[in-house]
């Protein structure tokens, strides 16, 4: 006879399915990215407690169904040194995952590989990882290396974009242009020609980096500096599914991580407690309280770059159901 | 003479060189790369022997220190013109043997080919040159193929062994300066095989240049020209005239660096063009490289420094295509046996 507490096994990142009696495991991958040394690991679990398959989930972790409820102890035990090898915060050691609510933070392959990334996407995940999780409320966060946006950063509560300052070093440019086709062919055409020399357009560049890529010498190479493109409360879902807005531009590291954290306490401050479960998605809350409010907690001690450009108000459109 | 001496003395020297000359060597350009966090190893200014990259090869070669890749010649107004002033001083280049000898192909080019290009002199004439040696060769080096290996055409060859530095000077400044320090016998460090060989035929018949061979080449090449950017013997420019914006009648002509394998080199008034095809133009470099200039001078362009071979982004292989030529070259002789 089972007698469970369903919140807390959902806590405990175990789901409850559909077929009685049985739960399925989620592993977080913080980033996307393992060392295979863990992958016997999860195969193990699979094979032992689970059906001895493995579902990858959309948001690069690893959800192994078919584990019975009496199992979970041992699931935990098995799943400690996974954890414990990618670093994920805990708050008690040997019991598996102790949230659930802020899922795991993805990103794209990022410039560990990618010939386009601006940034390490998996370092940056893992960083954000550390500082949200655990935690309860429900949010999405994923990070992308370029304005390709492989992650699909714009269906997340908040999406990272990378961005490079292209520096144009005058006496290195013979004029072949080479950038100006790559970024008018391939990214949103911001490079003319003046006096055989380039001219980039500040206002339209998206910091994508194909002039650096596409240059033969090295007139153009990147920023020292890497900078974000901040785009918020997209989502899909039942009522309102949407694309993330723009919110910060050419933004930093600090400030990102300092307003995402910001956000925990808006929600806190504003969830409906009366929510199904006691649940409510970020993105609807604004839609209630306003943009305005939001702001307001989200810039909270918030330290800029002189070169940020903050949007708002913020305007969200998507599809309306409800 | 040979010289054993230290890299502070060494430093001292150079600090003192400083007042008159520009010092360029390789130097490593961090995150500076194509890619993120990758570095570009090319020339720059140095005043200190520990900036020098002696322990790879350099991704793009001197030739910019003597041929900028973008060079003001003379500025005019509507009824007169004036030369741009040369640098005030001159240049120490440090380089290895491969590129000593692209050095001589550029002379051939700017000195001996009919008229003398009096910008590439004025800066040549003031120019010294310091020779690194190379303990090993590096990935795609095919320097002994085509000879380069050595050199003693320097003004100096100069090693740096932690602390310990060893000069062999053919420049009686150095030799002052050097007075006092411990005389010993240095000889260039210098390699005696590469990993890559090529093999270059001796004539290659007419019938080749339209042969099928350079077909995949014209699919594969993007243009993009970096092939020729980097070689140190590339030795080809375009002009650009410009006018200035705010006074139209006034402006000046520069000199940019040209590559035969991106679009608009062979452009004529009117438009048209007369290389499209890239296969065509892969062909073009490669028979001015190891064929045409031969012809005409008595050495090949190519030093065999393999930089081509390392930039090229679609993994075109220079090397290779010459030992693929040369095999086409042996089968078509046995055809027509
Ligand atoms: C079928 C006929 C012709 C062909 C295919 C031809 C082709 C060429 C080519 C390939 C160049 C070199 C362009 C360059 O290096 O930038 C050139 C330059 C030139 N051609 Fe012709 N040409 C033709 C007829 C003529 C005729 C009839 C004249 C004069 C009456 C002429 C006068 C010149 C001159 C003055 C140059 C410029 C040289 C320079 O740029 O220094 N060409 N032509
Ligand atoms: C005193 C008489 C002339 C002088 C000083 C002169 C000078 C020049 C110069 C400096 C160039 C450019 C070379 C370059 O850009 O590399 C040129 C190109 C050319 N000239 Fe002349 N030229 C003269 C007469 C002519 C005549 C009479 C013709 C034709 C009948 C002609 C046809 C051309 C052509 C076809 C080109 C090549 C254009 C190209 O490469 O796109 N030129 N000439
Ligand atoms: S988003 Fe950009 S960096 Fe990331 S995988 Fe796609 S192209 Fe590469
Ligand atoms: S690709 Fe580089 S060299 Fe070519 S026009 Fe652009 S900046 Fe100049
Ligand atoms: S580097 Fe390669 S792709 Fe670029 S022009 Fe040369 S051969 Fe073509
Ligand atoms: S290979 Fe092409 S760019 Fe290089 S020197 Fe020859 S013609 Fe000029
Ligand atoms: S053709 Fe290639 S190997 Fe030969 S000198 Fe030029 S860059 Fe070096």
């Amino acid at each position: 006879m089972l007698d469970l507490n369903t919140k807390k096994i959902k806590k405990n990142a175990y789901r409850v399915t559909k077929v009685r009696g049985e739960t399925a495991s989620r592993v977080r991958v913080p980033g996307g990215l393992l060392t295979a040394e863990l992958l016997p690991l999860i195969q193990n679990i699979a094979e032992t407690y689970g059906n001895g398959r493995i579902h990858l989930t959309t948001r690069q972790g690893f959800e192994i169904p078919g584990i019975k409820y009496t199992d979970m102890d041992a699931v935990n035990a098995l799943l400690q040194p996974i954890i414990e090898k990618l670093n994920i915060n805990q708050e008690i050691p040997g019991k598996g995952y102790t949230s659930a609510g802020t899922r795991n933070v993805s990103a794209c392959i990022g410039s560990n590989t990618c010939p386009f990334a601006t940034y390490n996407t998996t370092n940056f995940a893992k960083k954000m990882e550390q500082e949200i999780f655990p935690n309860d409320l429900h949010f999405k966060v994923a990070f992308t290396g370029c304005a390709n946006d492989c992650i699909k950063t714009r269906m997340h509560d908040f999406g990272i974009i990378g961005m490079t300052e292209p520096q144009y070093e005058k006496e290195r440019c013979m004029g072949c242009q080479a950038c100006v086709k790559a970024c008018k062919k391939k990214s949103v055409d911001a490079l003319s020609v003046e006096n055989y020399r380039i001219v980039r357009n500040t206002e339209k560049c998206v910091g994508c980096g194909e002039c650096v890529i596409n240059c033969p010498t090295r007139a153009w190479t990147r920023s020292p500096e890497t900078y974000y493109r901040l785009v918020i409360m997209g989502r899909t879902g039942k009522r309102n599914p949407r694309l993330a807005e723009d919110f910060l531009v050419w933004a930093t590291e600090d400030a990102i991580i300092k307003i995402v954290k910001n956000t925990y306490g808006f929600v806190n401050n504003y969830i409906d407690r009366e929510a199904p479960g006691g649940k409510e998605h970020i993105g609807y809350i604004i839609d209630r309280t306003g943009f305005a409010e939001y702001k307001k907690w989200a810039m909270e001690g918030v330290e800029l770059d002189p070169r940020t450009i903050v949007k708002g108000p913020v305007y969200w459109s998507g599809i309306h159901y409800d | 003479m040979g010289y054993q001496t230290t890299a502070e003395k060494m430093n001292a020297i150079f600090s003192d060189l400083s007042k008159d000359y520009l010092i360029y060597a390789p130097k490593r350009f961090v995150g500076d790369g194509t890619f993120t966090d990758i570095d570009t190893i090319r020339y720059g200014e140095i005043t200190d022997l520990s900036e020098i990259e002696f322990a790879e090869k350099s991704d793009y070669s001197f030739k910019e220190v003597l041929l900028p890749i973008s060079e003001t010649l003379f500025y005019f107004t509507e009824n007169e013109m004036k030369e741009a002033d040369a640098p005030k001083k001159g240049a120490i280049v440090f380089l290895r043997s491969c590129d000593l000898h692209g050095l001589k192909r550029m002379d051939t080019i700017y000195l001996e080919n009919g008229a003398v290009d009096t910008y590439y002199k004025r800066l040549r004439d003031n120019t010294k040159f310091i020779l690194m040696g190379c303990e090993n060769s590096f990935e795609n080096c095919f320097c002994v193929s085509m000879g380069t290996q050595k050199s003693d055409d320097y003004d100096a060859y100069l090693k740096v062994d932690g602390d310990t530095v060893l000069v062999d000077s053919h420049w009686d400044y150095l030799d002052t300066a050097l007075t006092g320090a411990t005389q010993t016998q240095v000889i260039a460090d210098s390699v005696t095989a590469n990993d890559t060989v090529v093999t270059i035929p001796e004539t290659v018949p007419q019938s080749l240049f339209d042969a099928p061979f350079w077909e995949e080449y014209g699919n594969r090449c993007i243009a993009c020209g970096r092939c020729n950017f980097v070689c140190p013997t590339c030795t080809c420019f375009t002009m650009q005239d410009i006018f200035y914006t705010d006074n139209g009648k006034a402006g000046e002509r520069r000199r940019v660096w040209a590559s035969c394998h991106v679009d608009g080199y062979t452009d004529m008034a009117g438009g048209h063009a007369f290389r499209n095809d890239k296969g065509q133009r892969m062909r073009f470099k490669v028979m001015h490289k190891v064929n045409d200039y031969k012809r005409r001078f008595g050495t090949h362009m190519c030093i065999g420094c393999g930089r081509c071979d390392d930039v090229c982004p679609e993994y075109i292989s220079f090397a290779n295509c010459i030992n693929k030529l040369n095999a086409l070259v042996n089968d078509s002789a046995k055809e027509e046996n």
